[in-house]
């Protein structure tokens, strides 16, 4: 409101006049990026052997990147960056911390290995209907989505990967896809519009955009606004875009559609943006209304795992069963939230991060194995064991790894949430997810007893996949980080700790964005 | 001004949810388009409804004087109506191929991503 003043304010503070220091560049390094190389990507749209070297680069530039950012996240702490040298909170912000970062690592070797099989899997058609360019724009939208610190700004990076994965999805234009994509784009398209609903109320309460600016916020505003609707607005339309129970039936319509490497990309990121997201708001923004909104949430995770487990339980086509996981996943991480421990908080970090490994690699070995088999069904697969023992294998160890069994990395995500839900004395959680962990078990014990075990009736086309880098590689190396993450789990605990950690007390992300005059000294220096 | 706003969003609304709660995909577009605008005039009416004060601050003040719109909200508008531009562009264009190769515009009868009358899986070898 209007407020003369005697002496007039220095508007100079209100912008970043010293330069940058170099490493903050990295915030936003990763998202310039890929947008960059998507433009490059499309100027050579006719050139379709180009899109393979200049894609797989690109993604390579970004893992390093990413694998930058964390390494200075984890030692530095949260860093900052706001566009066009103005202050927060009026400038947008970029804020990488330790869960933004590890999220965008993760993310950004999935896409890696996504894109080193799409070689392959992607014929010269689907590459000059622009499966590279919309590849890089799906991952300037999701690591933009990781990286950013305004809200409105995560609404954009949200419409942009939206955007990006209706065209990823309808490549090929085959009338399965259509129809998939019809309920896809409508029902992702009205969770997104709620969720800037909810923004443009936020806004109306707090008058600023910018997270750390809302965390500052809250405590004050806590006892007027309405917050708790406005954190129920948020849990709603983040729970469409993570497809949990009620609102997940676009995702077992949609996902099995696409080609194989687009099912994985979508089943891998798309649905751990939205938790992302919900954690992102929940935990460090609402954490009070988070806790009176709990059991709803818990109730929501409970009806999520089991209509996962279940929907896995009964279907015979390979790719529809493996959606069914994601949504089962879902419920898991939505149990971490509805507990809102630090220990809850980082089991559910730890799931997303395998659950983008597990079902990114669980989607490619379900193509490989169509693909060798020569059916999606259950009922006309058979005798992969002895054709190819290789992907068997990783196989195996894939389905262990989403049913939550030892030696890879399922079982401590799993093992965090049962500890962290007994520890509140919340024993229908801790037997839902137990309950969720078995029927997956059978679900894919019969998976493999059928499609590999069984001797095979057809005779199978194609090489065995060892035999083409295109498929062992990216395959090898997702299976090669889920028994890495199982066998030697305690970097990653440390990691996730120190992610709810700074979810829980976000000093340390607000004074990245509001330096206090002490550390801005410390900083010069 | 605010409150005549307010009830005209509401309407918006209501139209918007009835038009999605039916089951031919026309219809649901129409309702999607609808809802973007609902909420670009909902965005509107959150910043402020004033035509008499300009949003420019004057001689001697250091914020807009009071009462004034708050234009930020504005700008938001403006990236959300290209958003929803572009995609209700390009829903209109999936609708249109989806009633071509599937050759009906009820939801309930496109079942060829999940076909009605689907094999359980074998219960033995």
């Amino acid at each position: 409101m209007a407020t003369p003043t005697a002496a007039p304010i220095d508007l100079s503070a209100a912008l970043v006049l010293a330069p940058l220091p170099l490493a903050d560049w990295l915030v936003v390094l990763p998202v310039a990026l890929m947008i960059g190389f998507g433009a490059v990507l499309m100027m050579v749209r006719k050139s379709v052997r180009l899109h393979g070297i200049i894609a797989i680069a690109g993604l390579t530039l970004l893992v390093l990147l990413d694998a930058a950012l964390l390494w200075r996240v984890a030692i530095h702490g949260p860093v900052t960056m706001v566009m066009g040298r103005w202050l927060p909170p009026f400038g947008i912000a970029f804020t990488a911390d330790l869960f933004g970062a590890v999220m965008a690592l993760v993310s950004a070797l999935v896409a890696l290995a996504a894109g080193v099989f799409a070689l392959r899997d992607i014929d010269a058609a689907g590459r000059r209907y622009g499966f590279f360019p919309f590849l890089m724009l799906l991952m300037a939208g999701v690591s933009g989505a990781f990286l950013t610190g305004d809200i409105f700004n995560l609404y954009v990076w949200f419409e942009v990967l939206l955007i990006s994965s209706f065209g990823l999805l309808i490549l090929g234009s085959e009338p399965e896809q259509i129809d998939g994509a019809l309920k896809y784009a409508i029902l992702n398209l009205v969770g997104t519009t709620l969720f800037l609903i909810t923004v443009g109320y936020l806004y109306a309460i707090f008058g600023t955009l910018n997270m750390a600016d809302i965390a500052r916020k809250a405590a004050m505003l806590r006892d007027t606004a309405p917050l708790t609707t406005l954190t129920a607005l948020f849990i709603l339309a983040f729970a469409m875009k993570a497809a949990a129970f009620p609102v997940n039936f676009w995702l077992p319509a949609s996902y099995h559609t696409p080609r194989v490497v687009v099912s994985a990309l979508f089943g891998g990121l798309l649905t751990k943006v939205g938790i992302y997201s919900l954690v992102r708001v929940t935990v460090m923004l609402f954490a009070v209304e988070r806790e009176e909104l709990s059991f709803a949430v818990a109730v929501s995770a409970v009806l999520t795992m089991l209509v996962g487990a279940l929907g896995a339980l009964a279907q015979s086509d390979l790719r529809r069963l493996v959606g069914y996981l994601v949504i089962a996943g879902i419920g898991n991480m939505l149990a971490g939230v509805a507990i809102g421990t630090p220990a809850a908080v980082s089991g559910a970090i730890l799931y997303a991060l395998n659950s983008v490994v597990t079902m990114t690699a669980l989607y490619l070995v379900a193509g490989e194995a169509a693909r060798l088999g020569g059916a999606w069904s259950l009922a006309g697969l058979g005798g992969l064991w002895r054709q190819a023992p290789w992907l068997s294998g990783a196989s195996l160890l894939l389905f262990l790894a989403a049913a939550g069994l030892p030696p890879v990395s399922g079982l401590w995500p799993k093992v965090m949430l049962l500890k962290a839900s007994l520890d509140i004395g919340a024993w229908w959680l801790a037997a839902a997810i137990l309950v969720s962990a078995f029927l997956i078990t059978l679900a894919l014990a019969r998976v493999f007893l059928l499609a590999y075990w069984r001797p095979g009736s057809t005779p199978l086309n194609g090489t065995a996949p060892a035999g083409d880098w295109r498929i062992a590689l990216p395959l090898g190396g997702l299976t090669a980080l889920v028994i890495l993450f199982g066998l030697l789990p305690e970097p990653l605990f440390g990691l996730t700790q120190d992610a709810a950690a700074g979810l829980a007390d976000p000093a340390a992300y607000i004074d990245s964005v509001f330096p206090s005059p002490a550390m801005e000294r410390s900083a010069a220096r | 001004m605010e409150t005549l706003f307010t009830v005209l969003i509401g309407l918006f609304f209501a139209a918007a949810i009835y038009l999605m709660l039916s089951k031919h995909t026309v219809r649901m577009l129409l309702g999607v388009a609808l809802l973007g605008n609902a909420v670009n005039l909902l965005l509107f009416t959150a910043g402020r409804l004033t035509r008499e004060v300009p949003p420019i601050i004057p001689d001697g003040m250091d914020t807009l004087p009071a009462g004034a719109a708050n234009p930020l909200p504005q700008a938001l508008i403006l990236t959300a109506i290209v958003i929803s531009f572009s995609f209700f562009a390009f829903l209109l264009v999936l609708t249109y191929r989806g009633y071509q190769e599937l050759g009906t515009d009820n939801t309930d009868e496109m079942r060829l991503a999940e076909p009605r009358d689907e094999d359980l899986p074998p219960m033995g070898y």
